[in-house]
């Protein structure tokens, strides 16, 4: 392969001798510098000639940088995630297709992201088995591996719903959900390696963090048949806020029980009753008594252009979303743009995959005249997502989590766009 | 026969003979990858700290309501309050009967259903700046506290894992398994 000043010969571009590599750089940023200056002076004179502008900026002019052994994203781009102390939201509405770049990916975590050394790391297998075993990493990754897309929604997601409307957008509101590739071992590969007892039911997982947090999850046939210990995210290693080097996935179900660190998982025959399944995440009803256990997310539906403190201009707009349910398939997305009276379905766009974010698309052309505008969607077990009131109407408002009421947005006649109940 | 046909038939039969090794030595394996060891229980112990409603897993131990409130003051006090009602951090105490309100509040008292949970939870993740420093009769001690604090058990009631798994909570028939899909079709 050329080296970069070797690249540049046939450019009419100073030359180092073959000479050392260090050398040969270092006279290649030298020559890089007078060029940049050469571009400078020829612009100024072209400008002054009153000829064509011979931008010093103009890529074309100079050459590019060279390659690197890890990319970054180019300079220009500043879109970033959301954060506070412990967790961080991800800029749905800035982002493009339904994979969410690991950098980007939401966080949450109750004490803060640990620094793991993979080779030190041991997944730890007991209880109700025949074999009570340890893994390291390296041997999980010559286990049978999977690859699947999932999404991965804190169950707190969206919970400004259960308040009155404030002034967020979409990233605020909704930026607890994200999508990546995940790739590791079927939990079931595990559980067949250490001989899980059959009357094993629940199992508890639990994470190296400085929470050691750890849920109980229902080892029922859709866990068996979906649920993974992943050490791959989007083609790498999983991001250290994800979990590395290694977390559990339960494609479909809210996030805090997708252990991440994972280092523990110990067969019993009932729940463990953790903190984080009693007085969290658990579903205060307006009678007193509260839901618990209330894993998969349910379907829930966004638009996501044009959305919150976001401006219009009348004229042509493609109404953008993003639908998905814990349940499986989205099968359909509507959109309406009079406030709800009408609705019309949108085309998804593929890939529609099961319990992934799945994108939509609506063709509008907005009249300047004020209006709301809104998403609702259906899964393939026929569950359709609810209006905001008739979620309230069975809940109340204080249940904190698993909010997936239809989210609305006011068009105002400015062209702004605004968060609001209808 | 085509020569594309006889392509495909040609490469079927190649697949075919390919397949069979294959699928003998995939059977041959089974589940049994050779991957792993067997833990020992002095590697399991130190990790098996998971504390059950039945009191299993509890570990030797006791503590008063008395020596709790020291403990307390020093090492949670400063982000729960000096009572548990204070401070940046979960409200530990009060809130008996909230939930039916229109600001319900989830404690200890008013919200847990399992004493065993407090003591697992301090006892893995509290205090927050130092987690797992704690000895076990310190977290018997901070759990009888704030039950105390709760007007769950009386001052002088000592707990260990004898009589912690048999503290009766108030909110403990209060949750009720997953019924969703819960809302009437639109």
């Amino acid at each position: 392969m050329k080296e970069p000043d070797e690249q540049l010969e046939g450019h009419g571009l100073p030359r180092a001798s073959a000479d050392t590599g260090s050398v040969n750089r270092r006279r290649f940023l030298a020559g890089s510098a007078s060029f940049v200056a050469w571009g400078t002076a020829s612009f100024l004179l072209k400008t002054a000639e009153g000829g064509d502008t011979n931008d010093a900026a103009d890529p074309t002019r100079r050459p590019g940088l060279p390659a690197r052994p890890y990319g970054e994203r180019s300079s220009f781009e500043a879109v970033t995630r959301a954060s506070e102390s412990a967790h961080s939201l991800t800029p749905l509405q800035e982002l493009h297709g339904i994979i969410t770049p690991s950098s980007l990916h939401f966080e949450r975590h109750h004490n803060g992201v640990p620094t793991i050394d993979p080779v030190r790391h041991r997944l730890l297998v007991h209880g109700l088995v025949e074999r009570p075993m340890v893994f390291t990493v390296e041997e999980l990754k010559r286990f049978p591996s999977r690859s699947r897309l999932a999404f991965i929604e804190c169950s707190g997601n969206s919970r400004h719903g259960w308040q009155d409307a404030g002034d967020l957008n979409v990233q605020e509101l909704h930026g607890l959900t994200s999508v990546s590739e995940w790739t590791g071992v079927k939990l079931s590969t595990l559980l067949e390696a250490v001989g899980m007892r059959r009357e094993a039911t629940w199992m508890l997982a639990e994470g190296g963090d400085a929470a050691v947090l750890d849920r109980s999850v229902p080892l029922t046939d859709d866990v068996l048949d979906q649920a993974m210990v992943c050490y791959g995210q989007n083609g790498e290693a999983l991001r250290p806020e994800q979990g590395y080097p290694l977390r559990l996935l339960l494609p479909g179900f809210e996030g805090n029980i997708n252990v991440k660190w994972l280092r523990r998982l110990k067969l019993g025959t009932a729940p463990f009753m953790t903190r984080w399944e009693t007085s969290k995440y658990t579903d205060l009803m307006p009678d007193g008594r509260a839901y618990q256990f209330t894993l998969v997310m349910e379907a829930k539906s966004i638009i996501i252009q044009p959305s919150g403190r976001q401006r219009i201009r009348p004229g042509f707009h493609e109404i953008r979303g993003l639908a998905w349910s814990g349940r499986g398939r989205i099968t359909a997305a509507e959109v309406s743009v009079d406030g709800g009276r009408t609705w019309k379905a949108a085309q998804l766009q593929e890939p529609v995959l099961a319990r992934c974010h799945t994108r939509f698309r609506f063709p509008w052309t907005w009249d300047g005249r004020p209006t709301i505008i809104q998403s609702r969607c259906a899964d393939e077990t026929g569950y359709v997502q609810p209006s905001r009131a008739s979620l309230i109407r069975v809940r109340g408002r204080h249940s904190l989590y698993h909010y997936n009421g239809i989210q609305s947005w006011k068009i105002a006649e400015d062209g702004t766009v605004g968060n609001v109940h209808v | 026969m085509s020569t594309s046909k006889t392509l495909l038939l040609g490469a079927a039969v190649v697949l075919g003979l390919l397949s069979v090794p294959f699928g003998w030595t995939s059977d041959q394996r089974g589940t049994d990858y050779g991957l792993g060891r067997s833990a020992t229980e002095p590697e399991i112990r130190p990790w098996n700290i998971d504390v059950s409603p039945s009191g299993e897993g509890l570990p030797p131990g006791r503590g008063s309501a008395e020596e709790g409130a020291i403990v307390f003051s020093a090492k949670c006090a400063k982000c729960h309050g000096r009572t548990g009602t204070e401070g940046s951090a979960d409200v530990l105490v009060g809130g008996r009967d909230t939930l039916k309100t229109d600001k319900p509040m989830r404690t200890v008292g008013s919200y847990w259903p399992y004493a065993t949970t407090l003591f697992d939870y301090i006892n893995r993740a509290m205090p927050w700046d130092a987690p797992q420093s704690l000895t076990a009769d310190e977290v018997y001690a901070v759990s009888a506290w704030l039950l105390h604090q709760n007007g769950i058990i009386a001052e002088d009631a000592v707990l260990d894992a004898q009589t912690l798994p048999s503290v009766q909570m108030p909110n403990r028939l209060g949750f009720i398994p997953d019924p969703r899909p819960d809302l009437p079709p639109p």
